[in-house]
């Protein structure tokens, strides 16, 4: 059974909504940026890498031209 | 009989292996935290001494119960890293540590939310409290020692070796409320005797600490894949796959 009356009433959580939603929103705010982050993290990585073989390929040409 | 683990010592294996594991855990974790978390915000009942603050508890014991839980996993990664000379093992402890960190904050930050209303202040120098603080300054340090190192493998040798010692700092976190005297209260939810809490109250908590496990779980294998890609760049097979992502 929902404990709460209204949507504001559960909005004001007994007079607590401050802490209560401070805590909520910091937890999922920072859980989210961290998620974010780390889905971001694999393609950077293969880019990364890539660049890297692209570098090695100009190294191996103007070798091979000289 | 335990040979088959050796197979995973293999990047190629592990990384195979973690992105078969990842939705599952991805999945079950987003279940068990949106049930857990609109059974303890909308339909647990309120706590007749502390009103609608406990509500805190449904992220705050979670959070903190899985931030020594997860330096236990990291640390262990470590030992089995160092002991047999496993880089795959190095790799995971490098890629809780992070995640470590922002639980630990998570369980720091939402226990002075809830302090403040229900003790008065945001923060006091006790055993419970500060231990956790020292907890999060360890995942702190094994994140930069892993970081100042070029050679990661003598990275994550000087990041284990750190990780190992400050196992000490877990059992005096979990039992720094029976030892000295502490605003923190002690535990609510006993595994031998009856918990300190009714079923209605429990149940829900029970759901977010295990999702909150499983939700750990799931980021470390994104960034255990993305860790086991950095260190392999010359494989061919993270070549192909390096080669494929620039075309897109």
């Amino acid at each position: 059974m929902i404990q709460f009356e209204s949507f504001s009433e559960f909005l004001n959580m007994g007079g607590y909504a401050f802490y209560v939603w401070l805590s909520y929103g910091v937890t999922f705010g920072s859980l989210g940026i961290l998620l974010f982050l780390s889905l971001r993290q694999k393609r950077s990585v293969l880019l990364e890498i890539s660049k890297k073989m692209a570098r090695e390929d100009r190294l191996k040409e103007t070798r091979s031209s000289r | 009989m335990w040979k088959w683990l050796h197979s995973y010592a293999d990047p190629e294996r592990a990384y195979k292996l973690a992105s078969t594991l990842l939705p599952w855990f991805a999945f079950s974790a987003i279940l068990l935290i949106s049930v857990g978390t609109i059974w303890g915000m909308l339909f647990a009942p309120m706590d007749y001494q502390q009103g609608e603050s406990f509500r805190i508890i449904y992220i705050h014991v979670p959070s903190a119960s899985m931030s020594m839980a997860a330096y236990m996993a990291m640390a262990s990664a470590s030992f089995v890293g160092i002991v047999w000379q496993i880089k795959t093992a190095d790799w995971v402890a490098a890629s809780i540590a992070p995640i470590g960190a922002v639980i630990t904050f998570i369980a720091l930050l939402t226990g002075a939310a809830w302090g403040k209303p229900m003790w008065g202040t945001w923060w006091v120098w006790d055993a419970r409290l500060t231990s956790e603080l020292v907890l999060l300054f360890l995942y702190l340090g094994v994140i930069s020692l892993y970081a100042s190192f070029e050679d990661k493998v003598l990275a994550a040798r000087a990041a284990g070796i750190l990780a190992i010692v400050g196992v000490i700092n877990i059992p005096i976190i979990k039992y720094s409320v029976d030892w000295w005297s502490s605003l923190h209260q002690p535990a609510t939810i006993k595994i031998t005797e009856k918990s300190a809490m009714p079923m209605e109250m429990l149940a829900p908590l029970l759901i977010n600490i295990v999702g909150f496990g499983l939700m750990i779980g799931a980021i470390t294998l994104v960034r255990y894949k993305a860790e086991i890609l950095a260190r392999n760049g010359m494989r061919p097979w993270v070549r192909e796959l390096a080669k494929a992502e620039a075309s897109k």
